[in-house]
């Protein structure tokens, strides 16, 4: 950011913590951004004179006569069609080796839409996996996370259906992205040819933690820019939000904030419902849909972190080892995407809900079996036929490898079903069984 | 003079200011970013500081920013026109907002002055009247709207003059009333009432005696809430918490619904003023927008609005309960709106209480409850409040404070459950662990009586015994194998599977399936009795197992058809068949 001549410049700090800095000042508005001995930060608190600042790259090596320099304004980021096929930092700066952007300043984190001008989302982004086209299907302006182990390869899935959506633009916010998988994605966008309709703010392990708090900002500034000013659709990619919340406590911790539930500040709705609730179906044709990464610990969904993410975002991904085929599977009971209803059977074939709710009715039956088996109990023929549905069920459509179109799922699960079961044990409705059981 | 101050201190949108001169508790406050005026609220007052919560973003402020006290605490608009509406937390209409972005210090009149209403009085001149008794009425679209002696009237007034029948906007002078000391006021079609105050003008309220009839089964068979009632709906995320309070607030048979969404998805609004002007009225046959208003403070708004979204949309309910209607009042959640209590008590440095929630959460949240309820008003009519509000609790362990203060004050409980919901069982209410109080109140009870039939509650509980026994069995069966167990086992576990398949279960998006009205509840639950009344004695559990899920199967086919359709009957006599096989 360039200083300006106006500016208000001081320099004895009165206290420093690993995250913040507080000084005596004049004049300093809320969440205004300031450069404290040369690092960037903004204005978390003021009491009298007293302004405490959050600055993002930390405060090692900061002495209490740093120069503390106030901009005046809060983050902003310049938007124009220049940000295509653009790799920028935390702070919007190119770190392509670019030229910097030109174009309109715009405020990053403003307002939000006002809900009565949303429109009902309603067209449907196919991805070709099954466990998620067929079970969890994705609608724009949705907002949905991946909630994945560390050693599951969500990026990878993300990057797919990314490049598979059928969408104007992709925006990749990532936040302590190793570097390994920066590198993945922009050779992921660059072989598949599709530089030049992606923008990505990326803030590496590499870099001070506390920066990627302004990644999602930055990215959803240049998202609104491309929906609302372009009447684009726009895809948003946030990985991983685990370590933005984490980002989160650290600064509410050196603030002296009373923790709640798992250290998380107890305002972590709010922070994460900020982000996601950006995803928006606009009247006039524009969207945002969201598609962002919650990395657990060992599947554990109680943590405030994911269950935080639940309550805001329309459903979730859960991707999982599947030990019985080795693949990696969409679970079909842990995810859920919440607007599926509005496309399923609307934009895709009639048959479309019952099927998905016999298939993943017939395939707990199948864990049911499972169980017993594993209790050493004998099995009955329904229990045998189940479990043999399920390995073929996993394998042809919940595995993350599966790309075909959604009428072609529909007709596995029909064979499937013909396969193993009689009609009445799917409990699919008779007009439907009718028209499409797949006898032999 | 008015009160004012200056900001001298500001974490994100807690706020110290420094006043001259009085304040009260909850007063309100505009505090001026150059030129846009933010409305706050007083929280805390102490000596010349006040801290303020402002409803608005407070990105830009500065310490030395000038403030205004108005004087009174938050109010609600009373007046016709509320219906079909949508409006924020602060009963800023929404629809009238311009741009596609919510822009701070943009307020809009929840009601518009303009229109005409057609007035005819109800009084004539030297009637004695109180605080809420009926004026006169205007029609607010199919309803006839009372207009009332504002509910901030105190004693008793005599009728000076009533307007004539005529057309008048809602800032015309409507009445005229005349104190006991003989100071005169004027009444016009709209008054304020300030939201966090109960209203009361009515003579006394009586135990609930009715029930509520939402057309979902596992709530009126099994835990039917009253008219004036309470109750809640804990579950974790993806457990189908919404889609149960949208089918309630599509089928509840009120008069009125108010659908406060509070620190939730934009989405779900939208899912409800898109199809609800399509959707028809089960009870009425009108369109369903034409009974709901919309109170909504979506998570990305500013978080201080969530706690006045609440109390708005209940003072409206109470509002519209005044005239003799029954009200339906739907919150979603209620647990972010505890969220936000806990960040303000937060940035306040309170000591906390439990999960740092503020230690008189449990206060706030049982007087919040006690303000629905069935009431006797003064000219004898009766309104209600019915009050069903969702919790959502961290990790779906309901052993958390705001669950555990709901269920104190709120008397059903619908408890989602994941397990259930994994199993895509729903909705996911738990049929042996949710309750409704009720179901044993003598009142409650002489109604289902009269209206289903007698006998009626000896059935429902006959029903969930059958259920709850199933699941002893399913445990033992689980632990001791299919062999290990007498076959009567298995004939148990299955009819509650029956129970829980046929009845319990409901397609909340099937058409059909969607709404079944008392009289189609009480056939199927007849017809379900009545199998798992008999003793089958079949020799192998595979052949219980495949006979039993026929007959689900059947029943289910019978869910999805019209109510005494042919296709309907058709099943029905495939059921009969299928009994004929077995039983005695």
């Amino acid at each position: 950011m360039a200083t300006k001549a106006y500016q208000r410049t001081y320099t004895k700090l009165q206290a420093i913590t690993k995250a913040t800095v507080s000084l005596d000042a004049d004049g300093v508005a809320n969440d205004e951004l300031a450069l404290v001995g040369g690092r960037l930060a903004q204005v978390v608190k003021t009491k009298d004179k007293r302004v405490t600042l959050q600055v993002f790259a930390g405060t090692e090596g900061i002495p209490t006569d740093s120069e503390v320099s106030f901009f005046g304004e809060p983050p902003t980021l310049k938007v124009s069609d220049q940000l295509s096929g653009r790799f920028f930092n935390a702070y919007g700066k190119p770190r392509d080796g670019g030229p910097e952007v030109e174009g309109e300043v715009r405020e990053a984190g403003g307002p939000s839409v006002n809900p009565y001008k949303r429109r009902q989302p309603s067209e449907l982004i196919p991805t070709g996996i099954a466990g998620i086209d067929l079970n969890n299907t994705l609608v724009s302006g949705q907002k949905i996370p991946f909630f994945a182990d560390p050693d599951q390869p969500y990026n990878q899935v993300m990057a797919d259906v990314a490049l598979r959506a059928d969408v104007d633009k992709i925006i990749l916010g990532g936040m302590g992205l190793s570097n390994d998988d920066y590198l993945f994605f922009r050779q992921a966008f660059e072989s598949a040819g599709a530089l030049d309709k992606i923008v990505s703010f990326v803030n590496t392990t590499e870099e001070p933690p506390v920066e990627r708090l302004l990644i999602p900002d930055m990215a959803l500034t240049a998202a609104e820019y491309f929906a609302v000013d372009k009447n684009e659709k726009v895809l948003v990619l946030l990985t991983d939000m685990t370590l933005y919340a984490d980002a989160l406590s650290i600064v509410s911790n050196r603030m002296d904030q009373i923790p709640s539930k798992d250290s998380m500040p107890g305002s972590l709705y709010s922070d994460l419902a900020k982000i996601y609730e950006k995803a928006v179906q606009l009247p006039d044709g524009g969207s945002i849909t969201i598609i962002a990464v919650t990395t657990l610990n060992d599947g554990d969904i109680t943590h405030a972190i994911p269950d935080n993410t639940g309550y805001i975002t329309e459903g979730q991904l859960f991707l999982r080892a599947d030990s019985d085929t080795g693949c990696v599977i969409v679970d079909p009971f842990r995810s859920l995407s919440r607007l599926k209803q509005l496309v399923q059977g609307k934009k895709t074939r009639e048959d479309h809900s019952q099927v998905m709710n016999a298939g993943v009715r017939l395939y707990a039956d199948a864990q049911n079996a499972k169980t017993k088996l594993q209790n050493g109990f004998d099995l009955s023929d329904y229990d045998l036929r189940c479990l043999d549905y399920a390995k073929d069920y996993a394998r042809e459509l919940l595995s993350i490898d599966v790309n075909i179109t959604i009428d072609e799922m529909l007709d596995t699960a029909w064979r499937l079903f013909a396969k193993y079961f009689s009609p009445a044990e799917t409990g699919i409705k008779q007009t439907f069984i009718d028209k499409y059981w797949k006898a032999d | 003079m008015a009160t004012k101050g200056t900001v001298t201190g500001i974490v994100s949108n807690l706020v110290t200011v420094r006043v001259d001169g009085p304040v009260g508790e909850n007063e309100l406050c505009h505090i001026n970013l150059g030129g846009t005026m933010l409305l706050a609220e007083v929280i805390k007052v102490t000596g010349q500081n006040a801290s303020v919560q402002v409803f608005e973003s407070t990105r830009g402020l500065k310490n030395g920013d000038e403030v205004t006290f108005l004087g009174r605490m938050l109010e609600a608009s009373l007046g016709p026109g509320l219906l079909s509406g949508v409006y924020d937390g602060l009963q800023n209409d929404l629809t009238t907002m311009q741009g596609v972005f919510l822009q701070r210090g943009e307020y809009t009149d929840p009601l518009d002055h303009k229109k005409l209403w057609s007035f005819k009085p109800l009084v004539n001149p030297g009637a004695r009247v109180v605080a809420a008794d009926w004026l006169g009425e205007v029609m607010e679209d199919w309803l006839p709207h009372k207009i009332m002696v504002p509910f901030s009237f105190d004693g008793e007034y005599t009728v000076k003059s009533v307007a004539s029948p005529g057309e008048y906007n809602i800032d015309a002078p409507v009445a005229v009333l005349v104190a006991s000391d003989g100071t005169e006021r004027t009444v016009t079609m709209c008054q304020k009432w300030p939201v966090k105050v109960a209203v009361k003008g009515y003579k006394e309220k009586p135990r609930p005696s009715k029930i509520m009839e939402t057309g979902v089964r596992i709530i009126d068979t099994f835990n039917p809430i009253a008219e004036g009632g309470t109750g809640f709906i804990p579950g974790p995320f993806g457990c189908g918490k919404t889609v149960l309070q949208h089918a309630i607030a599509k089928q509840g048979e009120a008069d009125i619904v108010v659908m406060a969404a509070c620190g939730e998805r934009a989405n779900e609004v939208v899912e409800i003023f898109t199809e609800y002007p399509e959707l028809i009225d089960p009870h009425t046959g009108r369109k369903l927008m034409e009974r709901t208003v919309i109170i909504c403070n979506t998570s990305n708004m500013p978080v201080a609005a969530r706690e006045a979204s609440v109390y708005t949309a209940m003072t409206i309910c109470e509002y519209y309960r005044a005239m003799g209607y029954r009200c339906l009042l739907l919150a979603d959640s209620t647990s972010r709106w505890a969220q936000a209590l806990r960040e303000m008590s937060n940035r306040m440095e309170e000591l906390p209480g439990q999960d740092a929630f503020p230690v008189d959460l449990s206060a706030i949240i049982s007087n919040f409850y006690a303000r629905a309820g069935q009431v006797l008003l003064n000219n004898g009519q009766t309104g209600a409040v019915t009050f069903i509000g969702t919790v959502s609790p961290a990790g779906g362990n309901l052993k958390e404070p705001v669950t555990e203060s709901t269920k104190k004050a709120a008397r059903c409980f619908y408890a989602l459950e994941q397990n259930r919901a994994d199993q895509k069982r729903y909705p996911a209410v738990n049929p042996v662990e949710s309750y409704s109080k009720y179901l044993e109140y003598p009142e409650i009870k002489e109604c289902l009586e009269a209206t289903v039939e007698r006998g009626w509650i000896s059935k429902v509980l006959e029903a969930k015994n059958f259920v709850r026994r199933g699941k002893e069995m399913a445990e033992q069966i689980n632990i001791l194998g299919d062999d290990g167990v007498p076959m009567s086992y298995h004939e148990t576990f299955w009819k509650s599977e029956l129970i829980d398949f046929a009845f319990l279960q409901q397609d909340a998006f099937d058409a059909i399936d969607a709404v079944c009205p008392m009289e189609r509840q009480k056939f199927m639950l007849d017809l379900i009795l009545g199998i798992c009344r008999k003793d089958f004695n079949f020799d192998d559990y595979e052949v219980c197992r495949s006979w039993f899920k026929d007959v689900i199967n059947t029943l289910r086919q019978m869910n999805y058809s019209e109510y005494e359709s042919e296709g309907f009957n058709n099943y029905y006599s495939t059921l009969k068949q299928q009994l004929s096989q077995y039983g005695n």
